[in-house]
């Protein structure tokens, strides 16, 4: 039952990452591929900076925030009576930052490779910048936004580090298969690990085989 | 008769240096005017500010009534709200959308009647279904030309709309933009490097140098030194320049694409190099062939 509840706690978090970053790297990536922002490169490293740094980086960082003596920790606890750390909404928080630029840099990429006249077709054919989104640009840049999607939830799935430190291993509330795997281990019970890392090295397998069909696929229907 | 009014200004970094746009010209509504310049010249830059693409440092637009730029009373109308077709030079189709869906795309109103009648008119029926990748860059061109007319605009702006097609292609679709224009009726401003294509197809020129107007008139009145009153006249490219014993034989290319054969004398040559612009008069029985400008 342990077992099943993980894999839920676990899924549940690659989801809700993924859900949560589409809505909101979608406009982000709009807005980095596009803007003539001055300080826009600023930007730009801050979204970037979870590839480079430790997840126990960003994991303590986040502590540090949520924790009651913070500012934001106080307001939260004060205003909502929320308290993040070592809660499943604290840590679906810190996997989204953490996953950021697995979503926006695909998106970033796809809107930045194609043709300025795209868009700007379609302005002087008197669509909004709304459509323009929605019917031109991101029916476009399929390929990066399928890469995008699937390349987050499999890092949410993967990520480790800056879930121990937020959420800690609760079971059924932050305990996510990476660590139940590390957990098991330490146990000795190496049964119960093999189960966990078989299931997310076939899922994470299967993404990627996923991403470089279609990707292979809509090759051939690049701009020309 | 209702006139668009240019009078603008934009400062341009360019591959050749900084160069300053500065445009004035009153262009009667209903022609159909060739811009003409060699590259860099600020033809294509033209058309974007036209279009509200890009926006000039100063000056005014007005069509017709209605004022669409007019930096002292900070009025910028958008693309969106200019009544335009623009075709640009890599025709930007929507890679997404099949030929039909991509002329439905520009109608203001749904409209599968007048698709069919544009996918007719220029022969793109058996390719109404398939994707822009699947086009060869001539069906792209007359793609590009179908959408961009789908809005029936005021204003018509073709950016070297026939530079990918092959000759009998190009005369073919030249017909077309002239028919196509005189069933629209809107303004149209082609951008051309092709002479024959401006005197097929212009009603006016505007011809640019440098970022200026140096000129602006029918084709005749821009290219055509009128001191000579010649019988026929032949514009042409000198591609080969033979010396003979006492005279010289020119092999000009018109831009029928007809190759000529013309006799000429040492002083005719003397400024003349292989591939310069020519004019070759008929007059009574000997040709007079002197340097286009």
């Amino acid at each position: 039952m342990d077992f099943l509840i993980t894999l839920w706690v676990t899924f549940k978090l690659a989801f809700a990452t993924t859900l949560i970053l589409l809505i909101c790297g979608l406009p982000l990536a709009y807005w980095l591929a596009y803007s003539r922002f001055k300080l826009k490169p600023l930007v730009e490293a801050l979204v970037s900076m979870p590839m480079v740094l430790p997840p126990s980086v960003i994991g303590y960082y986040m502590l540090v925030l949520y924790s009651p003596r913070s500012w934001f920790g106080a307001w939260l606890a004060r205003c909502f009576d929320v308290r993040l750390a070592f809660t499943f909404e604290g840590v679906l928080i810190a996997s989204v930052l953490f996953s950021l630029p697995f979503m926006v840099q695909p998106l970033h990429n796809g809107f930045r490779s194609l043709s300025d006249t795209l868009r700007e077709a379609s302005y002087t054919l008197g669509k909004s910048k709304t459509t323009t989104f929605f019917r031109v640009l991101l029916p476009n840049i399929k390929p990066s936004l399928i890469t995008a999607i699937a390349l987050t939830f499999a890092h949410s799935i993967g990520e480790f580090g800056i879930v121990l430190m937020v959420g800690g291993n609760m079971p059924g509330k932050t305990r996510v298969a990476s660590i139940a795997i590390y957990d098991e281990v330490q146990s000795l019970n190496f049964a119960a690990a093999n189960q966990y890392a078989f299931i997310l090295f076939a899922v994470s397998f299967v993404l990627l085989t996923i991403i470089y069909t279609i990707n292979k696929r809509n090759d051939t229907w690049k701009l020309l | 008769m209702e006139t668009i009014v240019i009078d603008i200004e934009k400062d341009l970094i360019g591959t050749q240096g900084n160069m300053t746009l500065s445009i004035k010209a009153s262009i009667e509504m209903g022609n159909l005017v060739v811009l003409f310049g060699d590259s860099g010249a600020g033809k294509t830059t033209l058309l974007r500010i036209l279009s509200g693409l890009t926006k000039p440092d100063k000056g005014y637009i007005s069509i017709g009534n209605t004022v669409w730029f007019d930096s002292a009373s900070s009025i910028n109308l958008v693309p969106q709200k200019r009544d335009i077709g623009f075709m640009f030079q890599d025709y930007a189709l929507f890679p997404n959308m099949t030929v039909s869906e991509n002329i439905a795309f520009a109608q203001k109103q749904p409209d599968k009647k007048q698709v069919l009648e544009l996918l007719e008119r220029f022969g793109l029926d058996q390719f109404a279904s398939r994707k822009p990748a699947y086009l060869s860059g001539g069906q792209k061109q007359r793609v590009a030309l179908a959408r961009a007319l789908a809005r029936k605009p005021q204003l018509l702006l073709l950016d070297e709309p026939l530079s990918a097609l092959d000759a009998s292609m190009r005369i073919t679709l030249q017909d077309e933009i002239s028919k196509a224009h005189a069933y629209n009726g809107a303004t149209t401003l082609l951008v051309s490097h092709d002479l024959s294509e401006v005197f097929r197809l212009a009603h006016k020129v505007l011809k640019l140098s440098d970022g200026k107007v140096q000129a602006y008139g029918s084709p005749d009145e821009v290219f055509i030194d009128n001191r000579i009153s010649g019988k026929v006249q032949i514009t042409g490219n000198v591609v080969k320049i033979d010396k003979q014993d006492t005279f010289y034989l020119l092999t000009i290319v018109t831009g029928m694409n007809q190759v000529l054969k013309v006799t000429a004398f040492q002083n005719d040559v003397d400024d003349l190099h292989e591939g310069d612009r020519v004019i070759v008069y008929s007059k009574a029985f000997n040709p007079i062939v002197i340097k286009g400008r």
